[in-house]
């Protein structure tokens, strides 16, 4: 059946049986790999539908009798808020990310500023800054201005973690864009932000797309940041789930109801955009 | 001034600006304009928070004893270097890291090359393959503290029940192996993203000079080490810088599963620790300051000697 899929170079008559074998525990191997990597995702699935009782057993049970009470003890407890924090939190830096960093990657990219490779160095060197190195004082100025709790600050500094990695993306795709479109349209007298948004916009979109993407993603998932600069009005859905820690999986099925829940926005983007996402996580550097 | 126009329109292949205008912005400043806001943003909300990090680690400040506050030279430092706990964090995130890095490069790798072929449903292997790196962090963190590692009704145990029978050992695996279970749980999201950039990198291979090859007699392996290896080296350098970003920065999983305990702090928890709950300001800007400078030369040693990833440049 595999060899079937092969180019007919690949198809050399006296190895055929044993190629075909050799696929087949290829394919096989790959099977249970993914599964096995699935699996705790599946868990995680199967004991969220199940009564609080039915989840804390040994050995475990693969079905029981189906149940939302996870799912209704987290809707319950009103989690809106957070999951609503951590939107607003998420969708706004986005766009803000997308907003200063096309310019930017036109700067880096199409017509250079002197020693461009310089600042896209720096950009790159301020992600491996770890965020507790600057966690301090972005405290103290929280609480000294009176924005901690704040989900617009969250927002900022979320936008500023993403911003280097959004610029390095879209740079990479700008410079896919053939020169003689943005010459044509600078010769028909456009400006910056006329080139930047009639012409280079459309060409780039899935570039775009990518880094919104990802920049969505990390905001979404976001923990320590949002741990120490909110509380009770602007908590996201992370810090939220912190609340189940030390819950000693008490309430098991809740926990994966939680997680699952609070994993969908991102699955689901994730899901729907996997090409994307391969752009995207390679910062565009490669293709 | 204009010579490096003409360079700089020689290099982008772009034609010198036909017509100036007349304002008095020089063309430098004209071309810095779009990338200013985007610049001086990353500078004050990065740079500065870092800064003030730098000077607080020289001084003594703990807000439980705001008397004492005062500058005391490196005493934090010399307290990061001396202190037990701190040492450890530092051992423990090296450890963390470089493990997980070569776990998840390795795995990575050997899906990504079962990927690669094509064979009756790979979308969908493909897709339960990413599945553990699109669950938000914190909620993979409970899954595996919760419903895989408890050790009265986790899925390990229980599977252990299952096939060993009743006397079957039922070890608690975060209290005696915290770091092996914190490694176990950050592979398993991280190896997923290294998967896939390497297959983006496989997929990316020119196949006929591969075909040429096989046709002239090479082997699988010879052409495994001398075409396919080569030409993923940016893809492999590229997946092992970003995922040792991550990776030193994480602070989800330890926080979730361990909490640090039993020596399984790494540097973000023990700098999180010592500023949030001891309150020592001072002490946790040190361990801040000594996180970023080792991750810094560790990455930019990568970048300026071993990796090529960034050096061809298309423009």
């Amino acid at each position: 059946m595999t060899i079937a899929l092969k180019p007919p170079s690949q198809r050399r008559t006296p190895f055929r049986d044993k190629a075909g074998r050799q696929g087949l525990g290829l394919t096989i191997l790959a099977w249970a790999i993914g599964l096995l990597f699935f699996i705790p995702f599946l868990w995680m699935v199967l004991v969220s539908f199940r009564s609080e009782t039915d989840a804390a057993t040994n050995p475990p049970q693969l079905l029981s009798p189906f149940s939302i009470e996870g799912y209704r003890n987290f809707f319950g407890a009103d989690p809106w808020g957070p999951l609503l924090n951590s939107a607003t939190a998420s969708v706004l830096s986005t766009a803000l990310v997308i907003l200063l960093a096309f310019p930017a990657a036109y700067a880096l990219s199409i017509r250079p500023v002197n020693k461009w490779q310089d600042v896209l160095f720096f950009l790159l060197s301020t992600k491996m800054l770890p965020i507790v190195a600057a966690i301090l004082p972005i405290y103290l100025f929280a609480q000294f201005s009176g924005l901690l709790d704040n989900i617009f600050l969250l927002t900022i500094f979320y936008t500023s973690m993403n911003l280097p990695i959004a610029i390095w993306m879209l740079r990479s795709f700008l410079a896919e864009v053939p020169v003689e479109m943005i010459e044509a349209a600078q010769i028909d007298g456009a400006n910056l932000i006329t080139t930047l948004r009639q012409v280079i916009a459309p060409v780039v979109m899935p570039g775009i797309a990518a880094a919104a993407l990802i920049c969505f993603i990390f905001s979404w998932n976001e923990l320590l940041l949002a741990r120490v600069l909110t509380s009770t009005v602007a908590q996201t859905a992370p810090v939220y789930l912190t609340g189940f820690v030390t819950s000693q999986g008490l309430f098991l099925a809740q926990v994966c109801a939680a997680s699952l829940v609070v994993s969908v926005p991102v699955l689901a983007a994730g899901f729907a955009a996997q090409d994307k996402l391969v752009q995207g996580l390679s910062m565009g550097a490669v293709k | 001034m204009s010579t490096e126009v003409a360079a700089d329109a020689a290099r982008t292949g772009a034609p010198p600006p036909a017509e100036r205008r007349q304002s008095g912005m020089s063309e430098a400043w004209r071309r810095r304009l779009p990338l200013l806001p985007a610049l001086i943003f990353v500078i004050v909300l990065t740079q500065l928070p870092f800064l003030g990090t730098l000077i607080v680690s020289f001084m003594n400040w703990n807000s439980y004893y705001p008397e004492d506050r005062g500058f005391t030279g490196f005493s934090n430092y010399v307290r990061v270097f001396t202190d037990v706990n701190a040492r450890s964090a530092v051992v423990v995130t090296v450890v963390l890291t470089v493990s997980v890095v070569l776990i998840c490069l390795v795995l990575g790798l050997l899906i990504a090359l079962l990927l690669d072929r094509k064979f009756p449903g790979r979308g969908v292997v493909r897709t339960m393959m990413i599945t553990p790196f699109l669950l938000v962090p914190i909620a993979a963190a409970l899954l595996w503290k919760h419903a895989l590692y408890n050790p009265e009704y986790g899925l390990f145990n229980g599977l252990l029940t299952l096939f060993l029978g009743d006397n079957a050992p039922q070890p608690d695996w975060v209290g005696s192996m915290p770091l092996p279970a914190l490694i176990a749980a950050i592979s398993w999201q991280w190896t997923p993203f290294m998967m896939l950039i390497l297959l983006a990198g496989l997929q990316s291979r020119p196949m006929d000079v591969v075909e040429a090859a096989r046709i002239d007699g090479a082997s699988s392996w010879q052409i495994f080490i001398h075409m396919t290896l080569p030409h993923l080296r940016p893809y492999i350098e590229l997946s092992v810088l970003l995922g040792t970003i991550y990776v030193v920065q994480n602070f989800d999983h330890v926080f979730t599963i361990t909490a640090g305990a039993t020596g399984s702090a790494n540097l973000p928890y023990f700098v999180y620790q010592t500023f949030y709950t001891a309150q020592d300001y001072g002490r946790a800007s040190a361990a801040g300051v000594v996180t970023v400078a080792g991750t810094l030369i560790v990455s930019m040693l990568a970048l300026r000697t071993v990796f090529t990833v960034f050096q061809q440049e298309s423009r």
